[in-house]
C-alpha cells in the first residue's frame, strides 16, 4: 500500500489507466488506447441502457397482452453490421500506423545488446562493456537487439509502451526514444520457469553527458583483481544466485568461506581450491552440488580467463580459510554496490 | 400398466451400474459427462481460489519467507496456474456445453431418439474419462509435492502454463509435461468424435419439414462448433505429438540449436487454440439465443443473421491465430494481416448482441435464474468482446500483451460469458433433464452474486494490466497489491455464489417441485415430451414448427407450466401471415 501511495504522490504511477508516458511513442499509443476506450464506453453504455430499459419496460406483468414486434428488420441489421465494420477498420488503421512507428527503428539508433537468461538480463554497450544495469540517454533513439541464452523471455518496459519476446536462436529488435528522466521498470513477460516473476530489472534514463560518463566507468578494467572480482560478481549475473555474506539463497552456495571448504557433490567430496573453482565456473553443473538444483547458466562467452581469475581472487578474499602472508596491495575501495 | 408408463423415464428405464456404464442413451451420457465436467470445474476452480489467495501479498505469504521456501512457493504457484488453465480449458470449458447440454438436447431438438452414432458417443465419454484421469492424477502430484512434500507414484507436475511453449517445455519444464500433453491429446479425441456425431446427426436426422433455417439456433451453434472441433483438434493432436517427440527424442523441430524454430510451435499450437475459443463460445451463444427468446416469450430477432454469424465465426476463427504472437517476432507484414483479420471476428459477435437486445424489445420478460444469467452474459460478453479491440489493434497490443489485461479479457469471455451461458442453460433445461424445479429465488441471488463477484475479480485486472503487471507472476511489485486484494476478495464471492448454485441444484434434485413438460413455454421439440423424457424421447412423434413460435403455447396455472394453445382463427392481412407461418409436417 505504501509503495502505491508513494508512487501516486511522486507521479511515478501515472494516470488511472496508463503509466507515465516515458517515450516519444507513448503518446501515440495512449491516444489510440483512449480512442478505443471511449468507443467501448459508448457501446457498453448503449447495451447496458437498452438492456436495463427493456428489462424494465417489457417485464412480464400479469394480464398484459404481448405487443406486436417484427421478427427481423434487414435494414436495421445491416446498419448494425456496417457501422461496427467501419469502426474496426478505423481502429485497425491507427493500430497499424502506430505499430509501424514502434517496430521500425531509425537507422542511426544507438544499439544496446540485451541478453536474457533464466532469470536475469545482461546489457552490452557499443564500447564492448557489459553491465546488468540498463542506462540509456534521454531523447536519443536506442535500439535493443534481443537474444536469449536459453528459453523464450520477454522484454517489457511499461513506461515506454514497448515489449518484445526474446527468442533463442534469433535476434528480435525493438527501439525507443525515451523522453522522461528517471528509473523505470523492466519486466519479463514470457513465462520462463521458477523465477519468472523475479526476472525484473530497471532502465535508467539520464542526460546524455551523465550516460557517457557512466559508460566510461564500466568494465572496471583497471581495478585490482579482488575488487574486479567483486565487480564481476555484481554485474555478470552471479549475484542473482550466489551471496557473498553467507546468506543462504536456496539457489546456489554462498561464496563466503567457500575457498578451501569441503564441498559435497553428487560425485563425491571436493576441496574448493583454485582448480575446483575454475572448473565449476567454466563448466557449470559438472559437479552437481548436494542440496541444490543444477541451474547455473553457461558462462562461455560471458567470462574470459582474466575474469575467472579475478573472481577466484575475490572468492579467496572472503574466505576464512585464506591467510595471505601479505595483505592485499590496496584495500578495496567502494566499487559498484548492490 | 399405464401408471408404470407414466412414471417410466430415461432415469428409471433400466437400473444398475452397467445400465449406466454401458448406456447408449444420449441423455444418460450427458449426465455422466456432467458429473465429470463439473468435477473438473470444481478442481480448476479450487486451483484458482488457491492462486488468488497466494497473490494477496506481493511475496507469497502462504509460505515462510526464507530462500528454500521461496523456491517451493514459486514452484507451487507455477504448478497451480498451469493446472488451473489446463484443467479448465481441456476438461471443463471445451466439453461443458456440447457434451452435457448438447448431448442431452440435440437429438430431442431434432425429434430423434438419439444421436447418429450412439456407440461413438459412449466411446467419446470414455476417452474423456481416460484423458481426465491421466491429467488429474499425474499433474495433481505436482501440487501435492510442491505444497506438502507428498510424493504420489507417477506424481509429476506441470509448470509450463496450458500453452506448453518451447523450448521451456521441452528442455526445462517438470517431468509431468509429457503426461499433461498426452492427457490433452487423449481428451482431444473425445472432442473430435463428439463433433463428428453432431454433424452427422444434424445432417441426417432432421425430420421432414425441419429445413436448416427451421432448426433451433442452439443446433446451428453446435453445428458450427462441431466443424471447428473436427477440423482444428487434429492439428492440436499432431502438435502435441511433435512436442513429446521433441522432449523425449530431441528431434529438433522447435530447437534453434538444431536448426528448428521455437516460434513454429506457437503457430501450430495457436492454429488450434484460437478456433478452440470459438468451440467454447459458440455453444454458449446458442444457449443464450434459446434462453433470451423463451424467457421473454418472443420470437428470436434476426434468426438468419444469428445462424449465419455462427458459421462465420467458426470460419473466420481459423484465420486469426497469429494475434497470440504479435510480440513473438513475427514479421511486421504477418502481424498486420492478422490484426486486420482479427477485427473481422468482432462483427458477427456484435451482430448477435444487438439481435438479442432486439429479441427483448417488446417481449414479456420473466426474470428466471436462466434469464438473469443470460442478461449477465450480454453485459459481460460485451465487455469481453470490446476489450478484444485493444488487443487486436497492434499499437495498443504491444504494451498490453502478456499482461493482466489479457487475463481479464479472456476471463470475461470464458467465465463471464461461457460460464454464465452454461449456468443459464442448466437452469433452463434442468426441469427437462431431472423432472424437478429449482427454487428460483436462490437461483436469482446466486446469479446476481456471481455477477458482482465476477466483476470484482476481473475488472481491476484490466487496470493492473494497463499499468504493466505481467501475467503468470508468482510474486509482484508492491504497487499492484491493492488490485490483487480486490481481485481475490471477488474470487471468494464467486466461489460462494457457485456453491450456492450447486446447493440450489442439489435441493432441486432432492426436494424440488415436480416439473411440467414445458415449464418455460419453449417451442423447440425437446419441450414436446415429458420432463424427464422417456427412454425413446417422444411418446408421439412431434410436429415440426418454427422453433420460436412461442405463441403456440399458453400458460396453465394448474400445472405451473405451458400447454399447447387451442388453435384460433387466423387474423386477416399480410402482416398477420408474416407472424403465423403455417405448420408443415
Amino acid at each position: 500500500m505504501n509503495a502505491m501511495l508513494n508512487n501516486l504522490a511522486s507521479g511515478a504511477w501515472g494516470g488511472f489507466w496508463m503509466p507515465p508516458e516515458g517515450s516519444a511513442m507513448a503518446g501515440e499509443v495512449d491516444w489510440l488506447f483512449f480512442f478505443i476506450y471511449w468507443i467501448c464506453v459508448f457501446f457498453f453504455l448503449l447495451v447496458l441502457v437498452l438492456l436495463v430499459a427493456f428489462a424494465w419496460k417489457y417485464r412480464y406483468r400479469e394480464g398484459q397482452p404481448m405487443l406486436d414486434a417484427p421478427k427481423h428488420n434487414t435494414a436495421l441489421e445491416l446498419t448494425w453490421t456496417f457501422i461496427p465494420t467501419l469502426i474496426v477498420i478505423v481502429i485497425f488503421f491507427y493500430g497499424f500506423k502506430g505499430y509501424m512507428n514502434l517496430a521500425v527503428p531509425p537507422p542511426d539508433a544507438y544499439e544496446v545488446d540485451v541478453t536474457a537468461r533464466m532469470w536475469s538480463y545482461s546489457f552490452r554497450y557499443p564500447n564492448g562493456e557489459q553491465s546488468n544495469e540498463l542506462h540509456i540517454p534521454v531523447n536519443t533513439p536506442v535500439v535493443f537487439v534481443l537474444s536469449s541464452d536459453d528459453v523464450i523471455h520477454g522484454f517489457y518496459m511499461p513506461v515506454f509502451r514497448i515489449k518484445k519476446d526474446i527468442v533463442p536462436g534469433r535476434y528480435n529488435k525493438i527501439w525507443v526514444q525515451a523522453t522522461r528522466l528517471g528509473t523505470w521498470d523492466i519486466f519479463c513477460t514470457q513465462y520462463c520457469g521458477q523465477d519468472h516473476s523475479s526476472m525484473r530489472s530497471h532502465v535508467v534514463v539520464e542526460p546524455r553527458a551523465v550516460f557517457v560518463d557512466w559508460l566510461g566507468k564500466l568494465g572496471g578494467g583497471s581495478l585490482p583483481p579482488v575488487e574486479r572480482g567483486k565487480y564481476l560478481w555484481d554485474t555478470r549475473g552471479c549475484q542473482q544466485c550466489h551471496s557473498v555474506d553467507g546468506a543462504a539463497t536456496g539457489k546456489a552456495p554462498t561464496w563466503k568461506d567457500l575457498f578451501m571448504s569441503h564441498v559435497q557433490t553428487q560425485d563425491g567430496m571436493h576441496v574448493a581450491d583454485e582448480d575446483y573453482l575454475h572448473e565449476v565456473i567454466t563448466h557449470p553443473n559438472v559437479h552437481p552440488i548436494a542440496g541444490y538444483q543444477p541451474i547455473m547458466p553457461p558462462t562461455e562467452g560471458l567470462l574470459n580467463e582474466k575474469d575467472v581469475g579475478d573472481i577466484i581472487a575475490y572468492i579467496k578474499s572472503i574466505s576464512k580459510n585464506y591467510h595471505p602472508a601479505l595483505p592485499a596491495a590496496a584495500a578495496p575501495t567502494t566499487g559498484p554496490s548492490k | 400398466m399405464s401408471e408404470e408408463l407414466k412414471t417410466d423415464n430415461y432415469l428409471t428405464h433400466e437400473r444398475g451400474f452397467l445400465s449406466w456404464a454401458l448406456t447408449l442413451d444420449h441423455k444418460r451420457i450427458g449426465l455422466l459427462y456432467m458429473i465429470f465436467v463439473l468435477s473438473a470445474f470444481l478442481l480448476g476452480g479450487t486451483f484458482a481460489v488457491l492462486l488468488r489467495t497466494s497473490l494477496l501479498t506481493p511475496n507469497h505469504w502462504m509460505f515462510p519467507s526464507d530462500p528454500a521456501h521461496d523456491t517451493q512457493a514459486k514452484l507451487f504457484y507455477n504448478n497451480m496456474f498451469s493446472l488451473h488453465g489446463t484443467v479448465m480449458v481441456f476438461m471443463f470449458i471445451i466439453p461443458a456445453i456440447p457434451a452435457i447440454l448438447g448431448n442431452f438436447m440435440l437429438p430431442m431438438m431434432l425429434g430423434a431418439k438419439d444421436v447418429a452414432f450412439p456407440r461413438l458417443n459412449l466411446m467419446s465419454f470414455y476417452i474423456y474419462c481416460l484423458g481426465a484421469i491421466l491429467f488429474t492424477w499425474i499433474l495433481m502430484g505436482g501440487i501435492l509435492r510442491t505444497a506438502f512434500n507428498i510424493h504420489l507414484p507417477f506424481g509429476f507436475g506441470l509448470d509450463t502454463g496450458w500453452t506448453f511453449y518451447t523450448p521451456f517445455s521441452t528442455s526445462k519444464a517438470e517431468d509431468g509435461m509429457v503426461a499433461g500433453v498426452l492427457g490433452a491429446f487423449i481428451l482431444g479425441f473425445s472432442s473430435i468424435l463428439t463433433g463428428v456425431n453432431f454433424i452427422a446427426s444434424i445432417h441426417t436426422l432432421r425430420p421432414r419439414g425441419m429445413t436448416w433455417f427451421r432448426m433451433p439456433l442452439f443446433l446451428w451453434a453446435l453445428y458450427a462448433t462441431s466443424i471447428i472441433q473436427v477440423l482444428a483438434t487434429p492439428v492440436l493432436a499432431i502438435t502435441l505429438l511433435l512436442l513429446v517427440a521433441e522432449r523425449l527424442l530431441h528431434v529438433g523441430i522447435f530447437d534453434s540449436s538444431l536448426g528448428g524454430d521455437p516460434v513454429l510451435f506457437q503457430h501450430f499450437f495457436w492454429f488450434y487454440s484460437h478456433p478452440a475459443v470459438y468451440i467454447m463460445i459458440l455453444p454458449a451463444m446458442g444457449v443464450i439465443s434459446e434462453v433470451i427468446s423463451v424467457h421473454s416469450r418472443k420470437h428470436i430477432f434476426g434468426y438468419n443473421f444469428i445462424a449465419l454469424s455462427s458459421v462465420a465465426l467458426a470460419l473466420l476463427g481459423f484465420l486469426v491465430w497469429g494475434h497470440h504472437m504479435f510480440v513473438a517476432g513475427q514479421s511486421n507484414l504477418v502481424d498486420s494481416v492478422f490484426s486486420l483479420l482479427t477485427f473481422s471476428v468482432a462483427i458477427p459477435s456484435a451482430v448477435k448482441v444487438f439481435n438479442w437486445l432486439g429479441t427483448l424489445y417488446r417481449g414479456s420478460i420473466r426474470f428466471t435464474p436462466a434469464m438473469l444469467f443470460a442478461m449477465g452474459f450480454i453485459l459481460l460478453f460485451t465487455i469481453g468482446g470490446l476489450t478484444g479491440l485493444f488487443l487486436g489493434a497492434l499499437a495498443t497490443d504491444v504494451p498490453l500483451h502478456d499482461t493482466y489485461f489479457v487475463i481479464a479479457h479472456f476471463h470475461y469471455v470464458m467465465v463471464g460469458s461461457m460460464v454464465f451461458a452454461f449456468l443459464a442453460g442448466m437452469y433452463h433445461w434442468f426441469p427437462k433433464m431431472f423432472g424437478k424445479m429449482c427454487n428460483p429465488t436462490w437461483g436469482r441471488v446466486a446469479a446476481i452474486l456471481l455477477f458482482i463477484g465476477f466483476n470484482t475479480t476481473f475488472f481491476p485486472q484490466f487496470v493492473m494490466g494497463a499499468h504493466g503487471a505481467p501475467r503468470r507472476w508468482a510474486t509482484y511489485p508492491a504497487e499492484f497489491q491493492p488490485y490483487h486484494v480486490i481481485s481475490t476478495i471477488g474470487s471468494y464471492v464467486m466461489a460462494i455464489s457457485l456453491i450456492m448454485v450447486a446447493l440450489n441444484w442439489l435441493a432441486g434434485l432432492l426436494w424440488g417441485k415436480k416439473a411440467p413438460a414445458n415449464p418455460w413455454g419453449g417451442n423447440s421439440l425437446e419441450w414436446h415430451c415429458p420432463s424427464p423424457p422417456p427412454h425413446d424421447n417422444f411418446t408421439t412423434p412431434p410436429v415440426v414448427d418454427d422453433p420460436y413460435n412461442l405463441a403456440a403455447w399458453e400458460y396453465d396455472a394448474s400445472i405451473e407450466g405451458w400447454v399447447p394453445r387451442k388453435p384460433q382463427p387466423a387474423p386477416a392481412g399480410r402482416a398477420a401471415a408474416d407472424r403465423t407461418r403455417p405448420v408443415t409436417h
